[in-house]
């Protein structure tokens, strides 16, 4: 928006209304800056000391050491470490699963509540369900429909004999990262559902009007017209929840507990931080997630080509 | 973007394309209103069965049933004599109030100078305000814990107030601010030849036009703060200070193998029920407040 006062007279004003701008600005700069600026910078201050979450006066600088040391010939640090590793790829595995499954499914849903009905605010209502429910709880809720006596998805699976056995879904180590997939996709695909619907609607009507009239078929529209024309929003959604997946927390902690199995990269720094108290190396591990999480959200910007923000 | 755009430009593709009364149309209704309702079922069936689970006795959980044959009201009482769960969620309405308060007004002034006035780095504080939005929590927990136990804040509820800025803070600006930028500028400008103040007009020709935003974004910053995990596990120690989700999690029997799903359905359920209402009355505010950031770009 370019908003250009027209006289010469009023440039006294402009001057003004900068001055009012900062003013305004003033107060949501200071607490963003006490509040993400200062303890971002203080965490990776911290990461190269060797703080005790207890007693984080007395540290000293120890360079690199927690990322990566080397010691009677062995190697040291959060880089050597098979857990941290370990929790890296249980959730790169985590986001590349559930963002394509919420893309696909969210596209899905999408595509059926674009359609007139009657009822259709209810059922947008419906799956806002979901989402409204806070983490912690949807976690509880599926922890107790997967339990392995009692759930109802065993009761299911069993009557229907697709399993003779009832399956342990939160304590099977190989079925940990499934359970979770499976909650976070419950949870999530809605939310991508209304993103995906919301382009939709906006897609200028004449286009499917020329499409139909030409008599092409709809899953040539969908491919043809649809796709492409969604595509940017699309890509919006999809970067936004990549980077919250990479970030997840609250659903694997609260369903499987800081298990080996199923770690995800921010339940390491936590449990470094403040289980094993070891400020210095948890930090390092919350410094690395930053660079991860921040390369991760500008290779995906750069290679979908998606602009935020304006100007 | 607002609803009433989104109501607007609707494409409204009538669900059938057969001829009316045709076999072939028929099954086709069909087929797409069974797709409806799997997808209505998938949405709401596990906190359905949540609420059937609240209502049984000890024994009854055992039993897989989908629909409530006994309305039994216990594990609803016993929830709040095991712990302070009252306390809780009176914790965790005194942090999601104070942090849409504190986050509206904050955001307010901030998103009528980043949409109204011109200025040199405008675009730059965006996209920062943008970026602050993507940290993810943990990278700065250590040293946010720091400035808590600093600020002697560490074990209160206003530790989380302050902390919860960080996500419900560049939310509320980026929303506001797209919702400010599309008011039209003869507004101001009648107000600004009888010499108001930058504040009167804020206060005099914006807030009463900005209702509908502030009801989108305060609605989306209570529901945050209402569900926020990690920080409030974390800058918390004792039960009277923990907020609803924490107390749900904590929620344990006499050991591992003994949790008390009856209560812990019931908790489940006494804390989204709030949030329940609140969707199915401003879903169309909701919805047009989750799209207003993202669909943008």
């Amino acid at each position: 928006m370019t908003r250009k006062l027209q006289t010469r007279d009023t440039s006294w004003l402009a001057a003004s209304r900068t001055r009012s701008a900062w003013l305004f600005l003033a107060p949501m700069l200071v607490i963003l800056a006490l509040v993400a600026g200062w303890p971002l910078l203080r965490t990776i201050w911290l990461a190269f000391t060797d703080a005790n979450t207890l007693q984080l006066e007395q540290r000293k600088w120890i360079g690199f050491d927690n990322f990566l040391n080397h010691q009677d010939g062995r190697w040291y640090g959060v880089l050597a470490d098979p857990v941290w590793w370990r929790s890296v790829k249980n959730t790169l595995w985590f986001t590349v699963c559930t963002v394509s499954i919420e893309t696909v499914l969210g596209f899905g849903i999408a595509l059926v509540l674009n359609r007139s009905f009657p009822g259709r605010g209810l059922v947008r209502a419906a799956i806002l369900i979901p989402w409204a429910i806070p983490c912690v709880v949807s976690a509880r809720i599926w922890g107790w429909l997967l339990n392995d006596q009692f759930g109802l998805i065993n009761h299911v699976l069993q009557s229907l004999h697709i399993v003779e056995h009832p399956v342990a879904w939160t304590a099977d180590p190989r079925l940990l990262m499934t359970s979770v997939v499976l909650v976070d996709v419950w949870k999530t695909t809605p939310f991508m559902a209304l993103l995906i619907l919301a382009a939709l609607q906006m897609l200028p009507k004449e286009c499917y009007e020329a499409a139909l009239l030409d008599g092409t078929h709809p899953i040539k529209v969908f491919w043809r017209v649809t796709l492409p024309l969604v595509r940017p929003a699309l890509m919006v959604a999809v970067i936004f929840r990549a980077i919250d997946a990479l970030r997840v927390f609250d659903v694997i902690y609260v369903l499987t507990g800081a298990n080996e199995q199923s770690m995800s990269m921010s339940i390491y720094a936590r449990q470094q931080l403040f289980e094993f108290n070891q400020a210095g190396y948890g930090s390092a591990v919350s410094t690395l997630l930053f660079f991860i999480v921040a390369l991760a959200t500008i290779v995906l910007l750069v290679a979908t080509r998606v602009r935020l923000g304006e100007d | 973007m607002t609803d009433e755009s989104l109501r607007a430009v609707s494409p409204d593709i009538p669900v059938s394309s057969g001829a009316p009364g045709s076999l072939a149309g028929t099954a086709r209704r069909v087929g797409f209103f069974l797709l409806v309702a799997a997808i209505v079922l998938y949405a709401v069936f596990p906190f359905y069965y949540a609420i059937v689970s609240s209502l049984k006795p000890g024994s009854a959980l055992f039993r897989v049933d989908y629909f409530p044959f006994t309305w039994y009201f216990g594990n609803y009482a016993s929830v709040f004599r095991g712990q302070p769960f009252g306390t809780n969620i009176l914790n965790s309405l005194i942090v999601a109030t104070s942090v849409v308060a504190l986050s509206l007004f904050l955001g307010v002034t901030a998103a009528f100078a980043l949409a109204r006035i011109q200025f040199r780095g405008r675009g730059a504080l965006l996209v920062t305000i943008l970026a602050v939005s993507m940290f993810p929590q943990v990278a700065v927990l250590s040293g946010m814990f720091q400035l808590i136990r600093a600020l002697g804040l560490y074990n209160h509820l206003s530790a989380l107030v302050i902390s919860y800025m960080i996500f419900t803070l560049p939310f509320t600006v980026w929303v506001l601010t797209t919702f400010m930028r599309e008011l039209p500028k003869e507004l101001e400008e009648a107000a600004i030849l009888d010499g108001a103040s930058a504040w009167t007009i804020v206060r005099r020709v914006f807030m009463p036009l900005m209702w509908p935003a502030l009801v989108t974004t305060g609605l989306l910053a209570f529901i945050a703060a209402w569900n926020e995990f990690l920080f409030a596990l974390t800058f918390t120690l004792t039960n009277d200070e923990r907020t609803v989700p924490v107390g749900i999690a904590v929620m344990s029997g006499a050991s591992a193998h003994e949790l008390p799903w009856g209560n812990i359905m019931a908790a489940s359920v006494i804390v989204t029920l709030p949030l329940v209402i609140l969707v199915l009355a401003f879903q169309r505010r909701i919805v047009s407040g989750l799209t207003a950031g993202a669909v943008k770009g």
